[in-house]
């Protein structure tokens, strides 16, 4: 039945269809009677199991938080310290300069920035192609799109570093930008989606009041598919900015992204765990600001379409 | 949905009704219908070029370049001086204790971190299928370990494991258990490693097999109670069978990711031991290998021929899961 469509919803105001607890999509499609019929109701064993995982997965991240709120002789004690300290601010402070987390954030806002809004733009073009337009090799090339999902980039990074270097882009963002300008997976994300939600009426009627193929994409196709770009944004975001082995090749200490510079953290330059572990902390905190702001468009996301990068 | 992600799709590229291309041309000038036509022929192809142009520049000309390095000696500070040496590197790859130390542990690490977190994920997948009270906020809770970078997870785990003030060794120790060697003994070295992984990608593979639960049409699950199937034979005959897809793309993404598996090793040796993967390269995964042989020795024809290695291996890794395939098909 819907199997065959990516059903990505992602347009309904919070309040309508939820996008979670409904991400088969288009509601007429599953009668909510069959969703009825199978999800039974959690026991408390479940509630109990659920806890533990919850826990388990935030508690790295305040054990972070509070090992960079102590300073370094209590991180190391022994029972470790369970609560928060009263160093939080100055140990982010210090971070912040003498870690160089400062320039390494500052780097990967702009390399997430660009590589989020450039996969977004370029999947948004290929995809509305793919799904809504006729063209020769249409399904070889849409093959060729996926097929690209199972090529690591890992294995090109000889050359690639090669390429930078002739480039005159070592060191520099640029090389970490480019190879990841586009995304096999954002393409095909977006084609599932402007196939169920772009009716072809919509683009039919464009091409009937004359417009030509950009216009359509940039008057009719951008509105619908806007709620899909902004998932895909903050889903490329989040990989972008945890991005590590090429960059880690590609830049150095003098200018790192944040997963670069964290490296430097535990390298033993520093001794301070509680320095370390706020420079971690430093890292993790845009990005969890978006989770508890978009959490739930996120988890969409994510469950909308497999993008992982 | 369970096969949204898969390839189930790739086929079906036909369904969407593609607009017919003008057919009211006659009345347009000449040169409008000649544009006209322009842009419908050729405006697909403009659409979906970005994205094949930096493919085949950053992405495929390199993995292709990648084979023709392997059959050279090229140094990191002489990029441009190549000295042909045909595959001495494969065979001195070949020869190389190290390499196969690191092939072995990159497939126990890929072993012992993608079987349990991929059950754990079936698992938490079932729990969050359930009606329930928050189900948004387990969903997201679950998912905040995606969301933080292989540095810092690495980081915190690194000093959760610490052998001398570290937490577990801690915990062990209020059970009467001696301290561990997280880092210098091999098991425990790379016990702990796959545990970052875990940690990182259980709950994501969590969120796309609930996914892919959601679709499965609620009569199968009526038609297995109605034939008195208990709630596990339910998700045994049902469940499982029903998101399948999803598993075995679950599967090909772990696959890659663990025969690429670089920075939790690496950040988890803590700097010099993080690269050679502890001091007797007891958790050195090929990922590190490929690294320590380029940018710590220099030599990029020997890393080009690691790389080379891992696709190989990356290739047997599917053609092995291929294989259970049809065998298990054939048994049953």
């Amino acid at each position: 039945m819907t199997t065959e469509s990516l059903p990505v919803r992602t347009d309904a105001p919070a309040g309508a269809t939820d996008p979670v607890k409904n991400p088969a999509g288009r509601p007429g499609r599953l009668p909510l009677r069959q969703r009825a019929g199978r999800q039974h109701h959690a026991g408390p064993l479940a509630y109990v199991l659920l806890g533990i995982t919850a826990l388990l997965s935030i508690f790295p991240l305040y054990w972070t938080m509070v090992a960079a709120s102590t300073d370094n002789t209590r991180v190391s004690e022994t029972p470790p310290p369970f609560l928060p300290g009263p160093n939080l601010f100055s140990n982010l402070a210090r971070a912040w300069d003498e870690a160089a987390m400062g320039q390494a954030m500052i780097n990967s806002l702009i390399v997430a920035g660009v590589i989020a809004m450039s996969t977004v733009m370029f999947a948004t073009l290929a995809g509305f192609a793919f799904a809504k337009l006729r063209f020769k090799g249409r399904n070889v090339l849409l093959m060729l799109v996926i097929g690209t999902m199972m090529v690591p980039p890992q294995l090109g990074v000889v050359p690639l570093f090669m390429m930078m270097a002739e480039l005159g882009w070592s060191q520099r963002l640029p090389a970490v930008i480019f190879p990841t300008l586009v995304s096999a997976v954002g393409v095909f994300f977006m084609r599932q989606y402007l196939s169920e939600a772009l009716p072809d009426e919509l683009v039919e009627a464009g091409r009937v009041d004359g417009a030509h193929s950009l216009r359509i994409f940039w008057s009719i196709v951008l509105p619908v598919a806007r709620p899909a770009m902004a998932v895909l944004f903050m889903i490329t975001f989040v990989h972008a900015w945890n991005d590590f082995f090429w960059p880690f090749v590609a830049l150095d200490m003098t200018n790192p992204t944040v997963p670069v510079a964290l490296t430097q953290l535990s390298a033993g330059y520093i001794r301070d765990q509680s320095l370390i572990m706020a420079g971690a902390l430093l890292g993790t905190l845009p990005l969890l600001a978006m989770f508890i702001v978009f959490g739930r468009q996120i988890v969409s996301g994510v469950m909308a379409g497999a993008v992982k990068g | 949905m369970a096969t949204s992600t898969t390839n189930a799709q790739i086929g079906e590229g036909r369904e969407g009704p593609a607009p017919k291309p003008g057919a009211d041309g006659a009345g347009r000038r000449r040169r409008g219908a000649l544009l006209h036509r322009l842009d419908i022929k050729g405006a697909p192809y403009v659409f979906v070029a970005p994205f094949f142009v930096v493919f085949a520049a950053f992405s495929f000309y390199p993995l292709v370049y990648t084979s023709w390095i392997s059959l050279h000696r090229v140094e990191l500070a002489t990029l441009d001086m190549m000295e042909w040496v045909a595959f001495d590197n494969y065979v001195e790859l070949w020869g190389d204790s190290r390499f196969w130390n690191a092939l072995g542990n990159t497939i126990t690490i890929g072993v012992i971190s993608t079987v349990p977190q991929l059950l754990m994920a079936l698992g938490l997948a079932h729990l969050l299928n359930y009606k329930m009270r928050g189900s948004l906020f387990f969903r997201v809770a679950s998912l905040v370990p995606y969301a933080t970078s292989v540095g810092a997870a690495a980081l915190v785990f690194t000093m959760i494991f610490e052998r001398d003030f570290g937490m577990i060794n801690w915990g062990l120790g209020l059970f009467g258990v001696d301290p561990v060697n997280w880092e210098g003994d091999k098991w425990p070295a790379q016990f702990a490693i796959s545990t970052i992984v875990i940690w990182r990608w259980t709950g994501y593979n969590a969120l796309l097999y609930l996914a892919a639960m959601q679709a499965i049409p609620a009569e199968r699950y009526e038609a297995a109670a109605i034939d008195g199937a208990s709630r596990w034979k339910q998700f045994i005959h049902v469940t499982v069978p029903g998101i399948r897809s999803t598993v075995v793309f679950t599967i090909v993404l772990s696959t890659i990711g663990a025969t690429q598996l670089f920075g939790e090793p690496l950040i988890f040796g803590q700097g010099p031991n993080g690269i050679s993967g502890g001091v007797d390269n007891q958790y050195q995964t090929l990922g590190l290998l490929l690294y320590e042989e380029g940018w710590k020795n220099y030599q990029m024809g020997r890393s080009a021929t690691v790389a080379w290695a891992m696709f190989l291996l990356l290739i047997l890794a599917f053609a092995t899961q291929a294989l259970i395939k049809r065998l298990r098909a054939r048994n049953s």
